[in-house]
């Protein structure tokens, strides 16, 4: 056995975390807080996954948080053109760790049809992206099941991702400052 | 930006106000009472709002540049996202500027299958509209009752057309196939039990004591003023004018049908969502009249140029193959002319303003876009409000982004 | 009120501003000088039989070949009275596209004036506030201008032979 200090910068998990890891992911899974970042047509189908009919409180989602320090998730949908690139990195960087990054919507993605001067080509050129949603706009069916798939990520993201070093390089290419580093 | 933020007549107003002090404040880009990307910068008093500057083209997509590169046919899509809560009134009323240009003539049948279709995306534009008041007065419930009879409407345009919200419904000259034995079933029901879910959301908000409270006063408007900013639409009707492009320059058959325009007397928050709903109901009442006198014939007109002729056609005779492959590779060329065509859209006189050169995608085409130009009006709506006020004004003039930024 | 009594009436009062004229689809073009856009379009409001009061939209138009007419600044006005709409255009060099602006007239042109500057770079005189309205404030070119692409000539991520240009 070493220091206690050397312990702290151990950058693997112990074994006994590995299990609390699972229980932490469900826990996680089960309670994401959506920051719904919808600029247009993308967000109306949004809205009516937010709906009565397919109801996203199922899935412990409905409560919306508007500010991006308190939020998990943020959903992209719409296009983004590149005055509002900056606004939205800025909220990207805003949020706390662990954070995911769902894009709906073909224009989010990709650009989609509007291959024009004012639109940024998929918002994966300003911020890392953990699921694309297809479509144009996608339907909420499509929506959930992209929900699904962060609810997977996350079920199965270990605690310490934000130490690793891959994770630190992500950040870098996207030139997004690494905050609270070793500071948990 | 902190260079913009800084108020021109620093001086002069600070006499004015209450301790002297004024504070800046931004609502918007992101922020959840703006329900879209719309920046505003507010300069308060307290809680009193002294002057405002709206920044907007947050999504600003060229659609004016990009049509000038498309076929004809392809700008149905485009026009999907300029107001997407009512995106089949836009193609239609596209594709009625086009059929306007080459002289079409259009059956009967396919008129009155419009107007069903148009006045069915104009009750969803509104329900989503005065359900987003509601919400922003407080009342949740309002989002969630009207939302499930909305899918109603997402649901029968389906059966038309195959997609829910950016619909690209019809063709240049028709509908691609005529209404389905499904269609005909829902839209039955949908018009026997509309009328009541509506009338139990109406009757949610309509004499609610809070709810009038919250929007009686908020965010006003004088006709004379709103016609100086050119507003048109149900926003300007709340002031009292009764100006609809469906009367005044009938289009696609809506002489036949007998239906009033609701017209509010102050032009505020409150009047605004009265004549919305109240529009609602004369759009239920003309889908009663244009379905129940549905008439007989072809759901397409005789343009073979535009229509894609049946696939075993294609397969089998030389024209409709040659037609086929003109439509699809996008070399149809239209006539030298211009041509300027106005529907009611669901916020008011949508122009679509088209030259042709005679090529095969437009010269120049302008989308008079309602939005866009009563959105200016704004700042002076709600001077000498509260903040809260601003945000259920913002919301009952249903600001679309996408019609907005174009 | 047909379109012919429109053109009398407004060519009685203004026979030398008016350069040319023709009707399209019932909607009566008429083209004038550039530099009395204010002074008719004030008459035309405020006269009592046309009352031409409502401002429909304005439009920028660019015609690349036509020397010295390159950009065209469109008003479109509707007179409610008499349920007729009526098109002014005025022709401006690209050299020193400049015309007044008539937002004293309609707080509404306000926009529609800066998104014509926006887009075609036509300078307003006496505008309140004449600046980029839909686009970045850093852009420096004018992008309904014809020369220039619809793409963004710096993007990377796509190739154009897979979207059917060359």
């Amino acid at each position: 056995m070493g220091k206690i200090e050397d312990l702290v910068t151990i950058n693997g998990e112990g074994y006994q975390l590995t299990t609390l890891d699972k229980a932490i992911g469900l826990a996680r899974a089960n309670s994401v807080w959506p920051l719904p970042f919808a600029t247009s047509c993308c967000g109306i189908e949004f809205m009516a996954t937010m709906g009565s009919m397919y109801d996203m409180s199922r899935f412990g989602m409905e409560r919306m948080s508007f500010t991006p320090r308190q939020a998990d998730l943020l959903i992209v949908a719409g296009t983004i053109s590149k005055k509002l690139g900056p606004v939205l990195k800025q909220v990207y960087e805003q949020m706390a760790e662990p954070k995911w990054v769902l894009s709906v919507g073909a224009c989010a993605s990709s650009g989609g049809i509007f291959d024009t001067y004012s639109v940024l080509q998929g918002i994966d050129r300003i911020i890392p992206v953990d699921v694309y949603v297809p479509g144009c706009p996608p339907r909420p069916e499509q929506i959930i099941d992209g929900v699904m798939n962060i609810h997977k990520l996350v079920k199965k993201e270990s605690l310490r991702r934000r130490y690793s070093e891959e994770y630190k390089h992500l950040l870098k290419e996207y030139k997004i400052e690494v905050t609270n580093e070793n500071n948990d | 930006m902190q260079e913009k933020l800084k108020y021109k007549n620093q001086e002069n107003l600070s006499k004015e106000t209450i301790d002297g002090e004024i504070a800046t404040i931004n609502f918007g880009p992101t922020h959840p009472a703006t329900h879209g990307i719309f920046q505003n910068i507010l300069q308060i008093d307290g809680e009193k709002i002294i002057s405002s500057e709206q920044t907007v083209g947050y999504i600003h997509r060229a659609f004016e540049k990009l049509a000038e590169r498309r076929p004809y046919n392809q700008i149905t899509p485009i026009t999907d996202r300029l107001n997407y809560c009512s995106s089949p009134i836009n193609n239609i009323g596209w594709e009625m500027t086009v059929e306007k240009l080459i002289g079409a003539e259009i059956p009967k049948r396919v008129q009155y299958m419009r107007v069903i279709i148009m006045e069915l995306a104009r009750i969803a534009d509104h329900l989503i509209c005065n359900s987003v008041v509601g919400v922003d007065a407080g009342a949740l419930t309002s989002f969630f009752y009207p939302f499930s009879e909305r899918e109603k409407i997402y649901e029968l345009y389906e059966e038309v057309c195959g997609a829910r919200l950016t619909t690209n419904i019809g063709r240049i000259g028709g509908f691609e196939r005529d209404f389905n034995e499904t269609f005909h079933t829902k839209l039955k029901s949908f018009l026997k039990t509309f009328p009541k879910a509506f009338e139990e959301f109406n009757s949610m908000l309509e004499r609610n004591r809070i709810f009038m409270d919250r929007t009686k006063g908020a965010g006003p408007i004088s006709a004379e003023r709103a016609l100086n900013y050119s507003i048109t639409g149900p926003n300007l009707r709340a002031t009292g004018v009764d100006y609809d492009v469906r009367v005044s320059e009938p289009y696609s058959s809506y002489e036949d049908f007998d239906f009033i325009i609701p017209v509010g007397v102050n032009g505020d928050t409150y009047d605004r969502f009265m004549v919305r709903q109240e529009e609602i109901r004369q759009s239920l009442r003309i889908i009663n009249q244009a379905y129940n006198n549905l008439p007989e014939g072809s759901y397409k007109a005789d343009l073979p140029e535009f229509l894609l002729p049946p696939k075993e056609e294609v397969y089998n005779q030389m024209e409709a193959l040659i037609y086929h492959f003109k439509i699809v590779m996008g070399e149809t060329e239209l006539p030298v002319g211009e041509v300027y065509h106005a529907v009611e859209g669901g916020n008011g006189e949508l122009g679509y303003y088209l030259i042709s050169d005679g090529g095969r995608s437009p010269y120049r085409l302008q989308f008079r876009r309602p939005c866009f130009i009563y959105y200016q009006a704004y700042p002076e709506m709600i001077k000498g409000m509260t903040i809260s006020d601003a945000v259920l004004t913002l919301s009952s003039l249903n600001v679309i982004a996408g019609e907005l930024d174009a | 009120m047909t379109n012919e009594d429109i053109y009398k009436r407004i060519s009685d009062h203004f026979s030398s501003y008016i350069i040319a004229s023709d009707e399209t689809f019932g909607i009566l073009n008429i083209e004038i000088n550039p530099n009395k856009n204010t002074e008719i379009l004030q008459w035309l409001k405020e006269d009592s039989i046309l009352q031409f009061s409502f401002l429909t939209n304005i439009a920028g138009i660019h015609y690349p070949d036509s020397t010295e007419r390159e950009i065209a600044v469109v008003y479109q006005l509707h007179s409610w009275r008499n349920n007729s709409r009526l098109r002014l255009k005025a022709y401006l060099s690209i050299d020193n596209p400049t015309i007044d602006s008539i937002v004293h007239l309609y707080n509404g042109a306000n926009w529609m004036e800066r998104e014509t500057f926006d887009f075609f770079g036509v300078n307003f005189k006496n505008h309140p506030d004449l600046r980029r309205i839909l686009n970045e404030d850093s852009m420096d070119y004018f992008p309904m201008r014809k020369e220039h692409p619809l793409e963004d000539a710096t993007r990377e991520d796509k190739d154009d032979r897979f979207f059917g240009r060359f």
